[in-house]
């Protein structure tokens, strides 16, 4: 893998990624897609922190101890994440972002 | 240059890439949810691919499997926003594209640029350390598990404890969050009490709670 495939390809694919999970979660009206959404680009940045390690430091382990931190961060994002759906759904009978306007000005 | 490798490479990148573009556009949120688990292991697979086994492991457990069942259960308890003829993107979604593809133009190039200087890292990064005598060649030691595990335990400490505190604290945050005091809790409609509101047209879930009751009357 490493000696076929350059560096630079699996950062493209990590920024294509992003670029779509930021899409999504921009455009989505349903929280949970947006949700959805987010985790594609935590998922990105996974890829670019392993890409660096294998490719750079090898040897070390700070991109894989990174990757795990931030795995484990996000569980605890969606967890939290999705318990306000659940909320937020609970008490006014929908998820959709547009509708759920109180703090709006 | 190996082209199996590359070929592989090619196909998981599309794989994901896939899966990731369904995920966003798809307008049935539970397609899309699946999709989301499709690009999860497409991503697993890259990782096992540049010899990260354990995290490709991790990647599995947390995100295909909890991750994904979580985000299907926040679905199937939020279903009626899923409807026929509800929008699924904002009007404007064209705006966000444009700050995809504008952020994505922005960052490619600034890759591709330095990519000549990472290249020669690389290269150098990937000879291991000189063979010692009298032993087998040393070559290169892709860190492993146990290496994790004694970085977790040693230089890393810290952030390991203060992690687990946080997933404690998300973990009683959730349920604090999501829980219903038994009083409060709206009763569930059965099968038959939904066709009899379907049969008089009431298809709003606000109105359920009042047609419920109407219908329990009528009954009695």
């Amino acid at each position: 893998m490493v000696g076929s495939v350059p560096l630079v390809w699996v950062l493209t694919l990590a920024a294509g990624l992003f670029c779509i999970g930021l899409f999504g979660a921009l455009s989505r009206r349903n929280i949970v897609g947006m949700l959805m959404g987010i985790e594609l680009m935590l998922n990105s940045v996974n890829i670019n922190l392993v890409a660096f390690w294998r490719y750079l430091q090898p040897t070390g382990t700070a991109g894989l101890v990174f990757a795990i931190f931030t795995i484990a961060v996000a569980a605890a994002e969606v967890a939290v994440g999705l318990a306000m759906v659940i909320a937020i759904y609970r008490a006014r009978l929908t998820i959709n972002a547009d509708e759920i306007d109180t703090l709006k000005g | 240059m190996n082209p199996i490798a590359i070929g592989v490479f090619i196909v998981i990148a599309l794989l994901t890439l896939g899966s990731g573009i369904m995920v966003v556009t798809v307008r049935n949120i539970i397609h899309s949810a699946l999709w989301l688990i499709a690009s999860f292991i497409g991503v697993a697979a890259l990782y096992l691919l540049m010899e990260a086994e354990f995290l490709a492991v991790v990647q599995i457990l947390v995100y295909a499997g909890a991750v994904s069942i979580l985000v299907l259960f926040a679905i199937m308890l939020t279903r009626q926003v899923t409807g026929e003829g509800v929008r699924v993107v904002f009007e404007r979604w064209w705006v966000a594209l444009l700050i995809a593809l504008g952020l994505f133009g922005v960052i490619v190039p600034t890759l591709w640029q330095h990519g000549s200087t990472w290249e020669e890292a690389s290269k150098l990064a990937q000879v291991g350390p000189a063979p010692v005598e009298g032993t087998a060649a040393a070559g290169l030691q892709v860190a492993t598990a146990t290496e994790i595990g004694r970085s977790f335990m040693g230089e890393y400490l810290l952030p390991f404890e203060v992690i687990s505190i946080l997933l404690l604290m998300a973990l009683i945050g959730a349920i604090v969050i999501a829980y219903e005091e038994r009083t409060r809790r709206r009763r569930v409609l059965t099968l038959a009490e939904e066709l009899a509101l379907k049969k008089r047209g009431i298809v709003e879930p606000r109105d359920a709670e009042g047609a419920v009751v109407a219908l329990d009357s009528e009954q009695a």
